[in-house]
């Protein structure tokens, strides 16, 4: 993965001597608090209900076993031994204080993370597939163009106070979409053109939120080397053009609908012509360079374990579930690519304790070259697991709570943090997922399910993604009290929706009751091998209806 | 006009003033033997009239089309951008746009909701004086204006972004 140089340790270190300064400025009164609120946000550090909040960047989900380490030392020193991996890859603190974040900020410097603009209206973390690198199916890795964008969006001078936040992902995978390309503010496909030139198709205008979108393709096909001059274009665009007039409105989803997709990408292609040869435009020595940091690891030379698996998986049905669910194909013969889940039942998905993190950094230095990957589910990937150590690996993880078996199941829900943190949220989520997973507690039922996505966000702010879960759970406060509000058809990959809202909502405690019955639905209706998906997408929303309101 | 920051953070005082702009019914009143900054629409409406004048500059509100200057930008002494509030970003797009696509070289004024924090930005997109709101200590402006040693992008300020720079 990406190491820093002498320019990026500067970076670091300046940075860390300006948020010094300006945090010692506020605490002094020099800075009014809507002054402070715009940089401490470009430092990820929200103002919680019961203390600050500190989101930390992990760029595209990449992490070395040092950087787990010195989080878990963090949590334990700063907070209170526990931290939380976002829907967005990035990695947040409930209970610093505002007189410590600097001194959090400089150890983080010394294992080269930091936590800017993982918030306010600036270019954020720049995310993308969890699988990089190590699928057979992606044209090329994309991490080399996250950390290029990741670069350039640093600090740009133009774009640090843009009408509204501002997020890019990146996909590389013909086949699969785990990055939800066409629900970010940009969305970049890579692709090769017919004359088998590497580039993108570039989507602009994606999102969840308020008013969530799945975005239109403003240009089929950029040139490589194009990438960041386009990009500079279409935030230009929206820097000018974007309304400032009202934040429920300022996203770049909204200017691109009312322009029309077709005139918004004319405005971008009119900025894009005067700056397309500037010194911006990347060079294939920049690209190179930055792809040498993404090399493959020292593989052994190997055959596909298959017997042995084979074996392991007759003697153990435990761990032919986990194998099946939890464990995908790797590139490279006798691998594969393993995903943690932090989805135990009990525990708030996503939650780890500062132990679990040394844990993880232990399993990445044993078994998978010492780097890990968060994923935007909440879980953790070790990507590059040798077959023969699979079964080992998985008693190792058993005890931890790492081998939950339940991978794109129902119960693996995405789940912002909800009103138990969130001084936004309407509802708390965390114990309807809770509740859900206490339900759906036998692992054979959720097989025969098969994959299901179940999103729970605490308000519409959409932190949980329930705009794009098959089954969406949205938080919603009616006179005081917390209601849930239930979509259904969303997804958030190639074949990319909306959920519709299906009707009223309901009270905390009939949630379970009311997944069951939308659940006996898909059961009864389904034809063999149909996804929950599917089968909504052939039956419509009304049979769903009507057993939920009977 | 008080006290103005300088790109190097030293403090010269200065006597342009900005004439905001008048009411719909309204003419512009430009005060006599006073240096002014004007609207940049109305200076060009008046052009016959002030072209060519040393004490006649313009500023442009942040929701105004700085194209609207193209090819006569270096007639003015002075450019001012305002920003209505600190948040509003679009000012920093104005700027490079008077710079880098109109080739601006006098003085780019930053006004309005100048603070102390934003300065780094503005320096980079092409602004060489910041007049900071009166209640800011400008005796922190120079170090504000150099937190960081360089930047990743370029911008006004270098046309060499990092890569190119690592590559040489």
């Amino acid at each position: 993965m990406y190491v820093y140089d002498e320019h990026d340790r500067q970076f670091a270190v300046e940075r860390v001597a300006q948020f010094r300064d300006q945090t010692g400025r506020a605490l002094a009164g020099e800075l009014e608090e809507d002054e402070f609120l715009p940089l401490r946000l470009q430092n990820g550090l929200y103002v919680q209900r019961l203390a600050p909040m500190l989101r930390i960047a992990v760029p595209y989900g990449m992490m070395r076993s040092a950087q787990l380490r010195r989080l878990a030392r963090i949590t334990r020193d700063y907070d209170k031994g526990y931290a939380h991996f976002t829907t967005r890859q990035n990695v947040q603190l409930n209970w610093p204080e505002l007189k410590d974040v600097p001194d959090i900020l400089a150890e983080l410097a010394e294992v080269e993370m930091h936590a800017n603009q993982t918030s306010g209206n600036c270019i954020r973390n720049t995310t993308t597939d969890q699988f990089s690198g190590v699928q057979a199916d992606e044209l090329v890795d994309p991490r080399p163009y996250c950390e290029i964008i990741r670069q350039w969006s640093t600090f740009h001078p133009e774009f640090a106070f843009l009408p509204r936040k501002f997020k890019i992902a990146v996909n590389s995978s013909e086949k699969t979409d785990r990055a939800a390309i066409q629900v970010h503010d940009i969305g970049l496909q890579i692709v090769r053109n017919e004359a088998g030139e590497l580039g993108f198709k570039v989507h602009v205008g994606g999102g969840l939120g308020r008013t969530p979108m799945v975005s239109p393709v403003i240009r089929e096909f950029l040139p490589e080397l194009d990438l960041l001059t386009y990009l500079e274009a279409v935030l230009r665009v929206y820097n000018r053009y974007g309304r400032r007039d009202n934040k429920f409105k300022a996203r770049i989803k909204i200017l691109v609908k009312a322009l029309t997709p077709a005139a918004f990408a004319e405005k971008v292609e009119a900025e894009w012509a005067h700056i397309k040869d500037s010194p911006t435009r990347l060079t294939h020595d920049a690209i190179e360079r930055i792809q040498a940091y993404f090399t493959e690891p020292d593989y052994a030379t190997l055959n596909n374990a298959t017997d042995l698996l084979a074996e392991q998986r007759f003697e153990n049905r435990q761990f032919d579930q986990w194998l099946t669910h939890n464990v995908d194909n790797h590139k490279k013969p006798g691998y594969a690519i393993v995903t943690l889940t932090m989805k135990k039942t009990g525990i708030p998905p996503g939650d780890v304790t500062d132990r679990q993190l040394e844990q993880i950094a232990d399993l990445a230095d044993n078994y998978s070259f010492g780097e890990v990957r968060v994923t935007h589910q909440q879980n953790v990937v070790l990507a590059d697991v040798r077959q023969d150590q699979l079964f080992e690996l998985w008693q190792a993880i058993t005890p931890m709570g790492f081998a939950t078996a339940n991978l794109n199941m129902l119960t693996d829900i995405i789940c912002c943090p909800g009103g138990d943190y969130c001084a936004l949220a309407n509802a708390k989520s965390i114990p309807v997922a809770e509740a859900i997973q206490r339900r759906f507690d036998d692992l054979d039922y959720l097989y025969d399910l098969g994959a299901i996505d179940l999103n729970i966000s605490g308000c519409m702010n959409a932190c949980g993604h329930h705009h794009v879960g098959n089954i969406g759970v949205l938080g919603v406060d009616k006179k005081g009290e917390e209601f849930y509000q239930i979509s259904l058809g969303g997804s958030s990959h190639h074949d990319a929706s909306i959920g519709k809202i299906l009707g009223p909502s309901f009270a905390q405690e009939d949630m379970p009751d009311v997944v069951s019955k939308i659940i006996d639905v898909y059961v009864e209706k389904r034809t063999e091998e149909e996804s929950f998906l599917e089968t909504y997408r052939r039956v419509g929303i009304e049979p769903f209806k009507e057993r939920v309101y009977a | 006009m008080p006290d103005l920051i300088t790109l190097d953070g030293s403090i010269r005082n200065d006597d342009w003033a900005v004439v905001p702009r008048p009411a719909d019914g309204d003419s512009l009143a430009v005060p006599e033997g006073q240096r002014s900054l004007i609207p940049a629409d109305l200076w060009l409406a008046g052009h016959e009239h002030y072209a060519g004048r040393e004490d006649i500059g313009v500023w442009f509100d942040s929701h105004e089309e700085p194209e609207v200057l193209a090819g006569k930008v270096n007639e003015l002494p002075v450019i001012a951008v305002n920003f209505p509030k600190f948040s509003d970003g679009r000012g920093y797009s104005i700027a490079r746009l008077l710079r880098e696509r109109f080739g601006y070289n006098n003085e780019l004024r930053a006004i309005g909701d100048v603070l102390l924090d934003q300065l780094q930005f503005m320096k980079r997109c092409g602004f060489d004086t910041f007049a900071l709101r009166e209640d800011k200590d400008i005796t922190k402006a120079a170090k504000c204006l150099n937190f960081f040693s360089q930047g990743y992008q370029a911008a006004t300020d270098t046309d060499e972004p990092l890569f190119r720079r690592r590559a040489s």
